[in-house]
């Protein structure tokens, strides 16, 4: 089997599925019944590119390996050929996207049952492991934004999945349109590579990065990096990510966790030796970074709804890849984007887990007739547990709402594990992965301050606020959701119950892989460097693709230093847990009211998530609307319609004169004929 | 004055003239096919005025073709008014206007 063939089957697997899937399913509804049979092909689809990229991984041999179809564009001097490339990076994602793709296509078998769009959920999800194994394994850039445009379909076709409730389609279409902004910077960042370069193939650009000026490369990178916010979900353009959680849960875990929004991190790490020769713009990259994580921690301490807490969570972590990233330690970005698609998918799906065992209790809410009940009904129901402070029973029952959870570990042993090790792993608990990826970043930021940027210092002290933050918040989400009293109405006759092993499985594959995958990247001072794995496969110091900067040689103090730093990133991390656990064991959901009461305006100011959508709305949305209203669609009602419809008011009218040409009259007929005889003799006889 | 070719020819383009005149301008319409033998008529003088002037006996001949046809036409032509009558109960050919917008 031949490199070619090998790549074919990987990129075009999921996508025979999502055609087969989708068309049967279109033309032949009968097909959309069959479960089952939809399921396991749309993961089997998955599976076998998994198995494949596994293969290619173990016997890779250190060369790239190049697969190039047919020629796409020819132009002159200009040709692209959909190549597709196999090296170390490419690798990587392609084994995160397929092999938690696949986990999460299984976990979509049980969670989806039931739906009628089952058919049109595993065709779309097909449909976006196709886009996103172009993107990660193009060999030039214009196929790779072919990837990055189909996810972004992928992401709105799945994110309004339940079409039929508008808010969904409006959370959809944003997340389009912000995903655009960034496209369109992107694409000049390609026309400017292309004018400069004059090839958008990887090998050449990166040769080319030496011979192009600085001032270009900065717009270049400028460009990329715009286009990585709206794809990763940075300031300016992440407000679509929390809106995005209307989709159902496995997308969130999938796409808006897990592998979409580490493209931005991906492009970055591929074109790394670009961006590291633009020093200025590796500052902006990293400090947007650094401030968008710690503005979403804040916002997510405040917020209620669990996937909100996951969404605001995930801005956050990639920032803290961006700041790698801006640090010049593109292979920590990476190495973090593999151990979160781990933690965060695990949580993403345990958090679905638990929003299917609410919906249950939703159910049987209406049933007794309690979910819509006023604050007299629920005190006649005569219910036992804590009324959570000063929130009465007129919203509708939300099963997402972690203020109506509560005691979940007795009914959902699993799923309470699995969440407990990953918001462990994401806390940053040795050694668990997220510690050994998130110590990595801030280690590099710290030693890129020590080696004479000094704004690395101001990312660094942001990075371990955002860390201690983040052991809190997702601490919260725990001890809410699991731990203490039940808070749903009628909790003593209702019970919610485990998730079938579909769901239970994939926890506990990405549970484990949270606990032991941060192994593949050990610091730098156990062992020398030596037992960083990650570094040597993606380092372009032991001959890999990614970039990084170069790290001055330090003294012999400098390693008691890096010690130092590993056990403060530890202890931060106990210390966020601890404080989190204790707090909210003592006074569960009541320490949210002396939270506010403690922080008063910034708390406000973060449950607002800080007005982001308010001044967007203001100045940008509005003023749009405005003008699309006064300006353009009155130019298409005036003057498009008018000229449209006046040609049809100019043939009407024509023929309304015309028609009196119709008498009816035979002699009148006869008579025009005469006269037409007479004009055609005289023409010949005189003309 | 000598009668030339010219005077046969100028009382058939009169007598066409006056043919046309009632085809269009006549409300009977079984005028209307009078004139239009009236037509007939004036060629076929036009034609034996030739005959005899070139000495060539085809227009003569051709004239009895005419007539012929002209004959059954006329046949034709009744029998289309009669149907219409029995229709109409009217032979005024402005009464036959279903086509008028």
């Amino acid at each position: 089997m031949n490199i070619d063939t090998l790549v074919l089957l990987i990129v075009c697997l999921p996508l025979v599925g999502a055609a087969f899937t989708g068309l049967v399913g279109l033309f032949a509804p009968e097909y959309r019944k069959r479960e089952t049979l939809i399921g396991s092909l749309a993961t089997l689809l998955v599976a076998v590119p998994f198995a494949i990229t596994a293969y290619l991984f173990a016997t890779y041999a250190g060369e790239p390996l190049i697969a190039s179809f047919y020629t796409w564009m020819s132009a002159g001097e200009f040709t692209l050929d959909f190549a597709y490339r196999i090296d170390e990076l490419s690798l990587i994602m392609t084994l995160i996207v397929t092999g938690v793709g696949g986990v999460i296509h299984l976990y979509s078998i049980g969670y989806m049952h039931g739906d009628s769009g089952y058919w049109r959920f595993f065709a779309y999800l097909n449909l976006f492991i196709f886009a996103m194994l172009n993107l990660v394994l193009a060999d030039n850039l214009p196929v790779l934004f072919l990837g990055w445009e189909g996810v972004g379909l992928c992401s709105y076709l799945l994110i309004g999945f339940w079409y039929t409730d508008l808010n969904n389609s409006a959370a959809a279409n944003k997340a389009f349109i912000m995903n655009r902004v960034g496209d369109f910077a992107f694409l000049m960042a390609m026309f400017v590579l292309y004018k400069e370069v004059g090839s958008l193939n990887f090998e050449p650009l990166l040769a080319a990065v030496d011979t192009m000026s600085g001032g270009m490369l900065n717009w270049v990178v400028l460009l990329l990096f715009i286009g990585a916010t709206g794809k990763s979900a940075q300031i300016p353009l992440f407000t679509w990510l929390p809106d995005a959680m209307a989709g159902p849960t496995p997308v969130s875990a999938l796409i808006h966790a897990a592998t979409m929004v580490t493209s931005g991190l991906y492009l970055l790490a591929r074109l790394s030796p670009m961006v590291l020769s633009a020093p200025t713009m590796m500052a902006v990259i990293a400090i947007t970074g650094a401030v968008t994580a710690i503005m979403a921690a804040t916002i997510a301490v405040t917020q209620n709804d669990i996937k909100k807490v996951l969404a605001y969570s995930t801005v956050s972590q990639l920032g803290f890849m961006f700041m790698a990233a801006g640090v010049g330690a593109f292979f920590v970005s990476i190495f973090h984007v593999v151990t979160h698609a781990f933690f965060k998918g695990c949580l993403f799906l345990g958090s679905g887990s638990v929003i299917h065992a609410m919906h249950h209790v939703e159910h049987e809410l209406e049933h007794e007739g309690l979910s819509q009940a006023g604050k007299g009904q629920a005190a006649v129901a005569g219910e036992t547990h804590t009324d959570w402070s000063g929130h009465g029973y007129d919203e509708p029952f939300d099963p997402q709402d972690m203020r109506t959870m509560g005691g979940l570990k007795k009914y959902m042993p699993s799923t309470h594990l699995t969440y407990f090790l990953s918001t462990l792993a994401i806390a940053g608990i040795l050694p668990l992965a997220g510690f050994f990826s998130k110590d990595e970043i801030l280690f590099k930021a710290f030693e890129y301050g020590y080696d004479g940027h000094a704004w690395a210092y101001f990312v660094w002290i942001i990075g371990l606020i955002t860390a201690l933050l983040t052991a809190v918040y997702m601490m919260r989400s725990y001890m809410l959701t699991f731990q203490g009293v039940e808070r749903w109405p009628a909790a003593d006759r209702i019970h919610p119950h485990e998730s079938p092993r579909t769901m239970t499985i994939p926890l506990w594959i990405l549970a484990g892989l949270s606990v032991v995958g941060g192994f593949i990247g050990l610091p730098a001072v156990v062992g020398h460097g030596e037992l960083n794995w990650i570094h040597h496969w993606l380092g372009s110091s032991y001959g890999g693709p990614v970039a990084e900067a170069s790290v001055a040689e330090h003294g012999a103090g400098f390693v008691l230093i890096e010690w130092l730093l590993i056990l403060l990133g530890a202890a931060i991390a106990v210390v966020g847990v601890l404080f989190a656990l204790s707090a909210y064991r003592r006074h569960g959901l009541a320490y949210d009211a002396e939270l506010r009461s403690r922080f008063g305006a910034v708390y406000g100011w973060a449950s607002g998530k800080y007005y982001w959508d308010e001044l967007y709305d203001r100045t940008i949305v509005r003023p749009m609307l405005g003008l699309a209203d006064r300006g353009f669609a009155s130019f298409d009602r005036h003057v498009v319609d008018g000229a449209v419809n006046g040609i049809g008011r100019l043939a009407s009218g024509t023929s309304r004169v015309l028609r009196f040409i119709q008498t009816g009259f035979v002699q009148n007929y006869a008579t025009a004929i005469v006269i037409g005889v007479v004009l055609v003799i005289a023409l010949m006889l005189f003309g | 004055m000598e009668v030339t070719i010219v005077w046969y020819l100028s009382l058939s383009a009169v007598l066409f003239v006056i043919g046309v005149m009632g085809v269009l301008l006549r409300r009977n319409v079984i005028v209307v096919l009078m004139s239009v033998e009236l037509m007939l008529n004036a060629v076929n003088l036009t034609l034996v005025a030739f005959s005899q002037s070139m000495g060539d006996a085809a227009g003569q001949i051709l004239v009895f073709f005419v007539i012929s046809v002209a004959a059954a036409e006329a046949a034709v032509g009744l029998a289309i008014v009669i149907a219409l009558f029995r229709k109409k109960m009217t032979v005024d050919i402005t009464q036959f206007n279903l086509f008028k917008h």
